[in-house]
């Protein structure tokens, strides 16, 4: 008898055991999703990154940060999930706390693939709706606008609720308006408000998800969607236009720059200079090694490193160009042809010299964090990088014109363009005026060439593509004339942007050289000729 | 009197010149004739200066690296081999010169060269007429094959096919619609009908297609991305095939990351960008984006841990990284030597017949075959670029893929069969029993 009841006991003792053991094991869906991260498989990832995202756990978020960020460790051999920290430590997924033990030696990152990344997304989308941080939410309620995840809906709806800043508020709104759109059992007048909300909205987004609406909508919904659908087409051809204004500014304002230097060698000296393109290279490498520099000695300075490259970038090429003015052209004034081949050989021998240097591969040049991403602006999206540079050459420009008009420099450089005789005559010492003149034209480049290394490759042919472009502007522009040379590039930046999205590039490119060969032919003397005596052939 | 001084002394001296320059010569001669007698001489044809010196110049390197690495195990028949190395300078004809040259004045036995399309079509002719070996290490069109080369680089089922295959399915996102961009060239426009032909089978609809091309080196693609960007908010999943060669890849890429288009939503496979394209690249707005080719650095394997530091040794440069037509021209080296040690000459016809067939370890794990029809059986993968400028493979083919010469998807092309062993015919035409049929 005591022996049975002994052993009912045991028994019942060993059941509770059991249940206990199985309740740690198990201790809830998010300790179960935890072990498929190990596999490295990506379905098997994808599977457990909803299902931690739907746990209710308090430590989804985390989790899924990490992932997001590759900071997801798993150890496939003991089976278990680590968070690494920022300063390398571990955090021991399952529980949220520190993991004092030694780290398993076959730990490795969980590896994410683009559809995992955005699964990720979406369910993020979910799990952030209510952050603290206004952008965090906004960010989330825009990818659960992308995703239109029915599930998401009560989760939208509440966060709507709670939502105070009127920014998110009307993402939020649009979200919940597409995911009502999306989903089948939705009734006609709330369809007829979503739509609505979508085509206040007007964007391409918004055109997509109208016109992807079934076909078998209720006569007034459809009336309502195709009504929506002529708005928001409407809206985006008119904001198309702006669109393609603001890239020819954009283009124009890059050959203004790339040109404005080559318009003092060539349009005020005479000087064909081939060189051009190497001085602008020169300038986008010595941002290299100021960034190159900064980089490793200074990285605190990196937002500031286009201010000390821009002066430096000047310099260089500024004395590169009084060398080879010296050195070279000085003996060949009024023999373009000489020049033209003598600029071209030194052209070819910066370019190897660079090669030799540096290496021939691209070298990265960042762009400072105010200079990366885009804002929208209405129906448009501006790149900030793009925005930058229309403001610099702006800036150029005006400086450049007042130091010609203001400056004692300035008057001497005129004068000598003007009569070079009658210059000497009263004084002026040509000579030096024309390195000076060189030199500015030169550093101007120099600086051209800080700015395109924000856009385009910096390796040793970047100059190459903008000598051809650049000639073009000047000679189109009028020859020797600084405001002919801002109107032609921004009318050929124009032109080309508002014909590529017909013709495409490769013929846009073609119509435009066409053009100009016909406008020569009727203006030899370009767009806007200085008149009078003061032009020698 | 002093004249007559003055003479014997410069005579003196002129004759302890004269005497010093023959020994010289004699020195120099010597060594001559006996470099002569014990080197197989190599030649390498890439360019070192112009617009495709930022490619050519590591695969220069990587054939002087092999040349070092054979030397230091004795050599090729018991002689050691010899690097001739000229510059055409990216420049198309120059390369049929600076070919001919290597071949008829430095007498080389094998040469390893070219990488555009172009260069390679301008020294044909040289390499038929004198009957020589070219190994060709670049991804490339396909549509050709020629006795006297051999095609080490994917041809457009080893790489284009299969990266689209990747993307239409379920992990690489079911793509839909598809952008092919490229610049306007020999090698974008001929991979672009092969995939247009491939799609169009597999049932995608005309208006599903965009094709785009640019200049070389264009520089301002503000209008491209954002129609890209317009065509892919359709509504379906959109994917852009990108054929865009060399340096315009680093602008376009820029803009991309600027306007905000992530790989989640609209993924850019290229073709052309690896890790050396990388490298002049701020790559964490790209995270996601794919690039698809027959070896990466991060493919983890014992071959490709000890090439890559033995590279960098070589190099002296622990950063310097390695890439596809590297491994390309790797395993086109392995095989030349192979071959060579298997007929114990290194005569052009002899390596020629004997090159098919002839098996090299690849740096990613496999084996790679030379096939009759002068192309190679290799491994595709797909990799994801990561923030550190390296890729992380998320898709490999499951054994190795053999090179076709003329694909299956080009009306004029799918008749056509290249067979060096039993045809000898790199233009055999199936249909009319005839060598010679032409590709339309």
């Amino acid at each position: 008898m005591v022996k049975f009841h002994d052993r009912i006991v045991a028994l019942v003792f060993a059941i509770g055991l059991l249940v206990v053991a199985a309740g740690l094991a198990h201790a809830g869906p998010y300790e179960d999703a935890l072990e498929k991260f190990t596999t490295d498989e990506f379905a098997d990832t994808a599977e457990a990154v909803t299902e931690v995202a739907t746990s209710g756990s308090p430590l989804a978020a985390p989790l899924i940060a990490a992932l997001q960020d590759g900071r997801l460790q798993f150890s496939a051999k003991d089976k278990k999930v680590f968070i690494k920290t920022a300063d390398d430590k571990l955090i021991d997924a399952e529980t949220g706390k520190p993991f004092d033990g030694t780290p398993p030696d076959d730990l490795d990152t969980v590896r994410v693939n683009n559809r995992l990344r955005g699964v990720i997304e979406a369910a993020n989308g979910a799990l952030t709706l209510m952050a603290p941080d206004a952008g965090k939410r906004y960010e989330s309620a825009q990818s659960v606008f992308k995703s239109r995840d029915a599930a998401v809906l009560p989760a939208v709806e509440k966060a709507l609720e709670a939502e105070k800043v009127a920014r998110v508020k009307k993402i939020l709104n649009e979200a919940r308006a597409a995911i009502l759109l999306a989903a089948d059992d939705t009734s006609a007048p709330d369809r007829i408000a979503a739509i609505e909300v979508i085509r206040a909205r007007g964007d391409q987004d918004s055109l997509a998800l109208l016109q992807s609406l079934p076909a078998d909508l209720p006569a007034d919904v459809r009336a309502t969607a195709n009504g929506a659908i002529k708005t928001v087409e409407r809206n985006l051809a008119l904001w198309n236009t702006v669109q393609n204004l603001w890239y020819g500014l954009s283009l124009g304002s890059v050959l203004l720059l790339a040109a404005i230097g080559l318009a003092i060698t060539f349009g005020v000296m005479g000087v064909i200079n081939m060189a051009h393109g190497e001085m602008v290279m020169l300038g986008a490498y010595t941002t290299y090694v100021v960034q190159d520099v900064i980089r490793t000695s200074y990285p605190g300075l990196f937002d500031y490193s286009l201010a000390f490259a821009l002066p430096l970038a000047f310099l260089v090429a500024a004395i590169v160009g009084i060398i080879i003015e010296r050195t070279v052209i000085r003996f060949l004034y009024g023999r373009p042809l000489e020049t033209l081949l003598a600029t071209w050989g030194i052209s070819l021998v910066l370019m190897q010299a660079v090669r030799a240097v540096f290496g021939p591969t691209n070298k990265e040049v960042g762009n400072p964090s105010w200079m990366s991403g885009a804002f929208d602006l209405g129906g448009i999206l501006i790149t900030y990088n793009r925005m930058w540079i229309i403001v610099f050459t702006g800036i150029v420009f005006v400086a450049l014109l007042a130091m010609l008009r203001f400056t004692r420099l300035g008057l001497e450089m005129r004068a000598v363009t003007q009569n070079r005789q009658m210059a000497a005559a009263v004084g002026i010492r040509t000579a030096r005026i024309d390195a000076l003149t060189f030199g500015l034209g030169s550093g101007i480049a120099g600086i051209a060439g800080v700015a395109l290394s924000q856009i385009d490759n910096v390796s040793p042919n970047l100059g190459q593509g903008y000598i051809i472009d650049s000639f073009m502007v000047v000679v189109f522009g009028g020859v020797g004339n600084l405001w002919g040379t801002l109107v032609g590039a921004l009318t050929l930046g124009i032109a080309n942007k508002f014909l590529e999205p017909f013709a495409g590039a490769v013929l846009a490119k073609i119509a435009i050289l066409v053009f100009i060969i016909l406008f020569i032919q009727k203006r030899p003397r370009g767009m806007f000729a200085l008149k009078g005596r003061a032009i020698e052939a | 009197m002093f004249t007559s001084i003055q003479t014997a002394a410069q005579r003196s001296t002129s004759r302890k010149w004269l005497s010093a320059a023959a020994g010289v010569a004699l020195v120099a001669g010597a060594v001559q004739s006996a470099s002569a007698q014990e080197t197989i001489k190599v030649g390498v044809l890439h360019s070192l200066s112009g617009t495709m010196a930022i490619s050519e110049t590591t695969l220069k390197d990587t054939v002087l690296f092999m040349i070092d690495e054979q030397n230091k195990k004795g050599g090729v028949n018991g002689k050691k081999l010899e690097a001739v190395v000229v510059d055409p300078a990216s420049n198309w004809p120059l390369f049929a010169e600076k070919a001919r040259e290597l071949i008829s004045k430095d007498k080389v036995a094998v040469v390893f060269g070219c990488w555009t399309s172009v260069s390679r079509k301008s020294v044909l002719p040289v390499f038929k007429e004198l009957n020589s070996i070219l190994f060709y290490p670049v991804q490339y069109e396909g549509e050709e094959s020629e006795r006297n080369v051999f095609y080490t680089g994917a041809a457009p089922n080893q790489q284009a096919i299969p990266a689209v295959d990747y993307l239409m399915s379920k992990e690489g996102g079911a793509v839909k619609r598809w952008v092919l961009a490229g610049t306007d060239y020999v090698y974008p426009r001929t991979t672009n009908k092969i995939l247009e032909a491939y799609l169009k089978s597999k049932g995608v609809k005309q208006e599903d297609i965009m094709i785009n091309y640019t200049p070389f080196g264009h520089s301002d693609w503000q209008t491209i991305v954002s129609d890209i960007k317009k065509f892919g908010s359709a509504g379906k999943k959109t994917g852009v095939v990108s054929t865009i060669n060399g340096d315009a890849n680093v602008p376009f890429y820029k803009e991309l990351g600027n306007q905000g288009i992530k790989a989640t939503d609209i993924p850019v496979v290229a073709f052309s960008v690896g890790e050396e394209e990388l490298a002049g690249l701020d790559t964490k707005p790209l995270l996601g984006h794919l690039a698809a080719w027959n070896y990466f650095q991060s493919v983890k394997s014992a071959g490709n841990s000890e090439f890559i530091k033995k590279w960098q040794e070589f190099t002296k440069n622990p950063k310097r990284v390695t890439n596809d037509p590297m491994e390309a021209t790797v395993i086109g080296f392995n095989m030349w030597v192979k071959a060579v040690e298997k007929v114990k000459s290194t005569d052009a016809d002899k390596v020629i017949d004997a090159l098919p067939g002839i098996e090299a370890a690849n740096l990613t794990g496999g084996t790679s075959k030379m096939l009759p029809n002068h192309h190679i059986t290799k491994p595709v993968f797909v990799g994801e670029i990561k923030a550190d400028g390296q890729f992380d493979v998320v898709w490999k083919t499951k054994g190795l893929v053999p090179g076709d010469a003329w694909t299956d998807f080009l009306p004029g092309s799918k008749d056509l069969d290249s067979d060096w062993v039993k045809l000898k015919c790199g233009n055999y035409n199936t249909v009319t029993k005839k060598c010679g049929g032409q590709a339309s």
